[in-house]
């Protein structure tokens, strides 16, 4: 059974700290080119066809802005 | 599939935890101090003791937890913390009191009250954030500081012979027949932080049981501090901190 996950930043609160980006096991996330309302590069989904929803990213999140979504299909 | 079609309220698995105020934090991106805060919050959820969870708040970099956590909070003097929960958990022997301190506030300024603390054995858990430096003040050396780190008052590396060596106030406490419980984690990685939440949940759960006093350090970073970027720092922690401060538990007499 295949798994597909998906993640909503809140881009004006995520500080760019990059620890999210490390701890993705399917190279999903990226820091963006573009910053937000606070100067600060913001992570998204570079690969959203990649991503497993397996939550890494959100947990170790310090401002916790990702909410993770999964479904399996 | 399209994202939207997984983006729906019924397909979320992980979010911010209801007790997480929507303040955003003060801290520097990166820090381990919102991490701590957030498995904190989530433990308190799943056990469901939100009524019943009486913080105290330290001086320090997480002076402000009481902005963050929906929880009764206490700020406490400098270093006091310990002294106060023993109080509060005298006063209401049924409430879970933790304390949540920094290296400056309880391996400095609070040493003698964190292990009077320790040594009458009260039931309450003490949450210790040890990053090797002081964060707030601007990068000085604490009492856990490594040998040859680099910070403001020691500009040419901490020496041994002028300065002493790195506190392992853990293993210091956990000879104390009052401690049950005394493990150091981590919250540099998922996994680290998934087993950091496991040893509060222990804690608490030692406190609900009247087991004695839980003590659970985080080996943290301070990526202002050390002057590196948040990853830089994770990766300078296990490195370098990790010999000293090995993760694991160091004590534990709960039984459960």
């Amino acid at each position: 059974m295949a798994v597909r996950g998906a993640i909503e930043v809140e881009t004006e609160l995520c500080k760019g700290c990059g620890v999210c980006v490390v701890s993705c096991p399917s190279e999903t996330i990226a820091m963006s080119k573009q910053v937000n309302g606070k100067g600060y590069n913001y992570m998204y989904m570079a690969h959203p066809e990649k991503c497993t929803g397996c939550v890494n990213c959100a947990v170790v999140c310090p401002d916790t802005v990702i909410t993770v979504y999964r479904v399996k299909i | 599939m399209d994202i939207t079609d997984i983006i729906k309220p019924e397909n979320k698995v992980y979010g911010k935890s209801r007790l997480l105020l929507d303040k955003v934090m003060h801290f520097c991106p990166g820090c381990s101090h919102g991490t701590i805060h957030k498995i904190i919050a989530e433990t308190i959820d799943e056990l469901d003791i939100q009524e019943q969870v009486i913080g105290i708040s330290p001086v320090g970099c997480a002076v402000l937890a009481y902005d963050y956590i929906d929880i009764d909070w206490q700020e406490a003097a400098h270093g006091r913390a310990p002294a106060l929960a023993t109080a509060i958990k005298r006063l209401y022997p049924d409430k879970y009191v933790f304390t949540y301190q920094g290296d400056g506030d309880l391996a400095s300024i609070g040493t003698g009250e964190i292990i009077h603390t320790c040594n009458r054995g009260d039931n309450v858990t003490i949450i210790f954030v040890n990053n090797a430096i002081y964060g707030m003040t601007g990068g000085q050396m604490a009492p856990t500081t490594l040998e040859g780190m680099k910070t403001a008052t020691t500009p040419k590396g901490r020496s041994y012979i002028s300065s002493g060596f790195p506190m392992k106030i853990t293993e210091m406490l956990a000879i104390l027949p009052g401690v049950v419980y005394a493990t150091r984690q981590s919250v540099d990685t998922p996994a680290a932080e998934r087993k950091a939440k496991k040893a509060v949940i222990k804690a608490f759960k030692c406190q609900k049981l009247k087991k004695g006093t839980s003590f659970i350090e985080f080996v943290s970073t301070c990526s202002s501090g050390w002057k590196m970027t948040p990853t830089e720092a994770n990766t300078w922690m296990r490195e370098n901190m990790f010999p000293v401060f090995p993760p694991g538990d160091v004590k534990d007499e709960t039984g459960f």
